[in-house]
């Protein structure tokens, strides 16, 4: 492709994406109903009075997020292996392994959240933690470790047979193979899948306002319901993408990068 | 148990009451023209839909659980509010076989947007916010904020607001319970915020918060019923936020007028106090914290 060529071929991208996106503007600015769209989910005013008071109870959210993530990386990782163990005596395990990952990938994520958010101190046991925020994690790391453990699972097995079987010929025991030949390329490959799941946390980490811990949705709640104005709704909306944006542009450029490094490798 | 947002002013309620009124029609009595039973503005002709939250909580309604409804029935006519719902159709000429009640969150009730009751009552608190964007019927009922807490606690032994401020509070979300802990009470530690008040009664029985704030009449159901081991530390002055309950209606609905015309025979032939010395006896004094 010659120097003119990719100006030209920039122009015209340009050209259309001003266009295009002017014109979409244009035609929501002047449809019927507009202004009350505007006052009703823009408005200025409701959004730097809501900000401040949102901003401070998102941090509660990237903490049960950075908590919850720690936990579900490390059991998960736990449950795939639990399920790629081999041999007949192991079949209890993988059973239990099976069930757990059936269980809470279909129970809905509020329920669980409810059910022990609410559930576990009305039990009244000595030494069972009261804290929402507390109980609200152990249910995000219950969840999530179901459905990060099944993209363990698919990234184990996506590496072929014939490399465990080499490092078992070389005197390998079977954990030495994962450890060192399989997980690391079963990992590798997993990156994109795991970040997508990070992502899901990150917005699910706001299902545990359920339980009356003040988070940036229940925030947003609490102004809509005193001003009827669904603006601070947008504002938790901002700080969430904020956060996700950012992580999903990341996982872009992991998988860019392993693709180069595979193709410059020669695999 | 619920209602929300900013001080009631007394004065500002009374411009309201009496403008929404003036549409509908002279007399003041039922048998004004607008307000012929075949005149009214329903959302189901010839039925009066009433709406209200689900459980049915008392002291407001009354009578065993019937399916849909949870705790109580609204179809009986027992409790506070089902009696007056029951009360204000038979000044507008309903049987009670006409009047049909729905199921409708507390939140939703006053939001803005049609709505597919005729009226909801639900210990609705008249807000200006609120006003804004639904119609209110006049007073049935003038009320309190209360805090709850379990025996036994330090917060038990407040004797002012003042002593509440330590402590780990909650109420129900886009209540003026809400609204009065950040408005007065200005606890140290963030107040915990539920989508129902069901979920801060549970809370406060796991002991996951200190306090609950609600109106007082539930505030005597909770610790009667609710929450065993648990008492009313007090209630809050009528001076900061007394509040009134009124009956929600779509904004701009005509047959708020209608209404207020029967509430105003139910008050002035005394059938309105009767009903709240039947079904609110109970709530008697509280302590006041100042």
């Amino acid at each position: 492709m010659s120097g003119g060529e990719g100006r030209r071929g920039a122009l015209i991208a340009t050209l259309s994406t001003v266009v295009f996106f002017t014109l979409l503007a244009v035609l929501i600015t002047h449809a019927p109903g507009w202004p009350e769209v505007r006052k009703t989910f823009f408005d200025w005013g409701q959004f730097k009075d809501s900000l401040p008071d949102i901003a401070r109870a998102f941090l509660l959210n990237v903490k049960i997020f950075l908590i919850a993530e720690a936990f579900i990386l490390v059991f998960a990782l736990l449950l795939a292996v639990i399920r790629s163990l081999p041999g007949p005596a192991a079949l209890p395990l993988r059973i239990l392994g099976i069930a757990y990952a059936d269980f809470f990938r279909g129970v809905p994520t509020i329920l669980v959240i409810a059910m022990l958010g609410f559930g576990a101190p009305a039990l009244q046991l000595k030494g069972v933690p009261l804290s929402t925020t507390f109980w609200g994690i152990v249910a995000l790391v219950l969840v999530y470790t179901a459905y990060v453990s099944e993209v363990y699972r698919a990234g184990i097995e996506s590496v072929h047979p014939s490399q465990d079987a080499a490092a078992r010929s070389l005197g390998l025991t079977h954990w030495q193979s994962l450890r060192t030949v399989v997980l690391p390329q079963a990992v590798r490959r997993v990156i994109p899948p795991l970040l997508n799941d990070f992502i899901g946390l990150q917005k699910d980490t706001a299902l545990v306002g359920f339980l009356g811990s003040v988070e940036a949705f229940k925030q947003s709640q609490i102004d809509a319901a005193a001003t009827f104005n669904y603006t601070s709704y947008v504002a938790a909306a901002l700080l969430f993408v904020a956060l996700t944006v950012p992580l999903a542009r990341f996982t872009d450029w992991l998988v860019l990068r392993d693709r180069r490094r595979r193709q410059a490798a020669g695999v | 148990m619920r209602r929300s947002l900013a001080l009631v002013l007394v004065l500002a309620l009374a411009g309201c009451g009496g403008s929404s009124s003036s549409n509908s029609g002279s007399g003041g009595t039922g048998s004004a023209k607008s307000c012929a039973k075949a005149d009214l503005n329903l959302v189901n002709a010839g039925q009066l839909t009433v709406g209200t939250d689900n459980p049915a909580f008392p002291p407001w309604f009354g009578g065993p659980e019937k399916s849909p409804w949870k705790v109580s029935d609204p179809r009986s006519g027992q409790g506070f509010e089902s009696a007056v719902a029951y009360a204000v159709a038979g000044k507008l000429g309903f049987a009670k076989n006409e009047v049909k009640w729905i199921v409708v969150p507390f939140n939703t009730s006053f939001a803005p947007g049609p709505k597919k009751f005729d009226f909801d009552i639900n210990e609705i608190s008249y807000t200006p916010a609120r006003a804004n964007v639904v119609a209110f019927s006049d007073s049935y009922y003038n009320v309190n904020q209360a805090v709850v807490a379990k025996r036994g606690t330090k917060i038990a032994t407040a004797q002012s607001t003042a002593d509440l401020q330590h402590y780990k509070l909650g109420a129900q979300i886009g209540t003026t319970s809400y609204q009065y802990i950040k408005e007065f009470i200005k606890p140290s530690q963030q107040p915990a915020v539920f989508d129902t008040n069901d979920a801060a009664v549970a809370s406060l029985k796991n002991g996951q918060i200190d306090g609950l704030v609600v109106d007082l009449p539930t505030a005597f159901y909770v610790t009667a019923v609710q929450v065993p081991n648990s008492k009313i530390v007090g209630q809050f002055p009528t001076a900061n936020a007394g509040e009134r309950f009124g009956m929600v209606f779509q904004k701009g609905n005509k047959l708020v007028g209608c209404v207020n015309v029967a509430l105003n025979e139910l008050k002035a032939d005394g059938t309105l106090q009767k009903i709240q010395e039947k079904w609110l006896a109970k709530v008697g004094g509280a302590p006041i914290l100042h």
